[in-house]
């Protein structure tokens, strides 16, 4: 149930981002989802694109230091405390949540949040286990 | 390893009898330049300079600094002070920019080189049994020729392979049973791990090197104990330091206590002075060498400033010798930064980063004025993607990095993570330092 996400290293210098995101255009790839983390001098942007192998691919051969990792993706009823739940079983099962970021979508009254967490399997379980919805990269895909 | 000294008249006399000793020649020398050199002759009398104005060691700093543009611009042969016919070798240094720098030698020249080297490869436990391979390339370069005749003096067996062709160094080393070698640091590693590749057909046993003479290059301890581990077998090497405007390698080495390379100070008058001041430090300071070959009478040189950073230690060593003892080079004065008073040198900077393996070994400083305070930052470039993962591991590797330096040079600094490839590289020199504080 896990979805590729690239994280890409960003010198926080100006036009740096738009000549990155040129270079996932020329892999011919849709962003999806985005984060992107900053410090003062670097940032570390986090994106779900349809093709990460040909975007990871292409900025490497660009020189950026990219990598490719598993997250999990899991849909969130539009109403109070259903994003606390999930969170409640992984904290329960003992899982760390490193970091998130949340998009929504035009076809579905569902919010989404990638999940990068300490361990996949043990977070896709106890999520599964208890009827939270998890997104398999067909279905993340489909949903765009 | 045994403690061996070649000359011990010279290398462990009084350290009174010795200064007594530099001071008789430093007379003869100023007199002998002052009629032989025209170059010095000319400078002497703009500063009113005699030999009999030479009374103690210290009047030496009435003598101005040499420099190498002296050198260049005398290129090649305006600091003779012997007819051409007297001078039997020349060499020349590699010159990166402008003219080469060349130097000359009298057959006494020669004699006093060799004396030199000999003590040097003796002390580091060459003896007239050595089977001895010079892996330095032959040439106009000093290097190889320098301890050719020095090895050569004391009876080893000298191979002459010269550098480079790998396949037939390991090859003549195996058969000829080389126990000694003289090469560069890094040339020394890659050779041992070259052997170590062919080691299904050529066991690591199939070699009989002991010992290594490394010179030409720095080599941190690090480093060296690299070198010992990959040859095994009990190898071990000492330095060796030299620069061919003072004859070449020979002007000082590493007894087998590796505390301080040894200067044959009977022929090499030591100072240290503050390379932005010119002024002579106070006795065991750190700052730059400057050297004056006593012996040397084709091309004399008188206070050459070697830009080299170091410190020296007059105390007796262990392996008897009184002669002083350097310190390995802490780094160029041309590469010397002042940062809020503290001296910094960019190799302090690469020792700080040495097995960190998740960024490159290139690194830039770039110094900044920011009010009336010095600012310091370290680029270095991040290679290891797998760190993007968790912020924390950035952070961490940043602040280790911080540490480390930190550490070293007692400043604070700022380092920051740049993307691969984006410092410059530079195929000869690197230029590591970006000085913007008067732009």
């Amino acid at each position: 149930m896990n979805i590729k996400q690239l994280s890409i290293f960003v010198e926080n210098k100006q036009g740096r981002l738009a000549e990155i995101t040129e270079t996932i255009t020329k892999a011919n790839a849709n962003i999806r989802a985005l984060s992107i983390a900053d410090t003062t001098d670097f940032g570390i942007l986090r994106i779900i694109v349809d093709k990460p192998d040909e975007a990871a691919a292409c900025l490497k051969e660009a020189g950026v230091t990219v990598s490719v990792t598993n997250v999990i993706a899991i849909g969130i009823d539009d109403n109070p405390g259903a994003f606390s739940r999930p969170m409640r079983l992984l904290s329960d099962a003992g899982v760390d949540v490193e970091y998130m970021y949340a998009f929504i979508t035009r076809k579905s009254e569902k919010a989404y949040v990638i999940l990068r967490v300490a361990d996949n399997d043990a977070a896709t379980k106890v999520l599964i286990e208890n009827g939270v919805e998890l997104l398999d990269e067909a279905t993340f895909h489909e949903l765009m | 390893m045994k403690n061996r000294i070649w000359n011990p008249d010279m290398e462990c006399m009084s350290r009174k009898d010795l200064e007594a000793l530099q001071l008789e020649r430093l007379k003869a020398l100023v007199d002998y330049c002052d009629k032989n050199s025209k170059f010095y002759h000319d400078r002497f009398v703009k500063h009113g300079i005699t030999a009999d104005k030479i009374k103690c060691l210290s009047d030496i700093q009435y003598i101005p600094y040499t420099t190498k543009d002296d050198l260049r611009d005398t290129y090649p042969f305006g600091m003779l002070s012997v007819p051409q016919k007297e001078i039997v070798r020349v060499h020349a240094s590699s010159g990166t920019t402008g003219n080469p720098t060349v130097v000359a030698y009298t057959r006494e020249d020669l004699a006093n080189w060799s004396e030199q080297v000999a003590r040097i490869a003796y002390a580091a436990g060459a003896t007239d049994e050595s089977i001895v391979q010079i892996c330095f390339g032959y040439g106009m370069f000093t290097g190889a020729l320098g301890l050719h005749y020095g090895l050569e003096k004391i009876g080893a067996t000298v191979v002459p392979t010269s550098s480079g062709n790998t396949e037939k160094q390991l090859k003549f080393m195996r058969d000829f049973g080389t126990d000694t070698i003289v090469a560069t640091p890094s040339y020394c590693l890659y050779l041992a791990e070259s052997a170590k590749e062919r080691g299904i057909e050529f066991p690591m046993d199939s070699y009989k090197l002991k010992t290594g003479l490394l010179g030409s290059e720095g080599c941190t301890p690090e480093m060296r104990k690299q070198i010992e581990e990959s040859w095994g077998n009990g190898f071990f090497c000492t330095d060796n330091y030299g620069m061919s405007e003072l004859n070449g390698p020979g002007m000082s080495g590493e007894c087998i206590y590796r505390d301080g390379l040894h200067i044959n100070e009977d022929h090499f008058l030591c100072e240290v002075i503050d390379s932005a001041t010119g002024e002579v430090l106070p006795k065991g300071s750190t700052g730059e060498l400057v050297v004056t070959n006593l012996t040397k009478r084709g091309l004399p040189i008188l206070r050459y400033r070697t830009k080299d950073i170091t410190n020296l230690n007059y105390d007796t060593c262990q392996c008897g010798r009184t002669t002083a003892r350097m310190n390995k080079i802490i780094g160029r004065s041309d590469d010397m930064l002042k940062i809020r008073g503290v001296n910094v040198f960019p190799s302090q900077i690469e020792s700080a980063l040495i097995g960190i393996t998740s960024i490159s070994p290139h690194y830039q400083l770039v110094v900044r004025r920011e009010g009336f305070s010095d600012s310091l930052e370290v680029r270095v470039e991040l290679i290891d993607a797998s760190l993007l993962e968790i912020y924390g591991e950035l952070e961490k590797l940043r602040k280790t990095i911080h540490t480390r330096i930190k550490n070293i040079l007692g400043i604070e600094i700022k380092v920051s993570l740049v993307e691969p490839k984006t410092i410059e590289r530079f195929t000869g020199k690197a230029q590591r330092v970006l000085d913007l504080r008067n732009k």
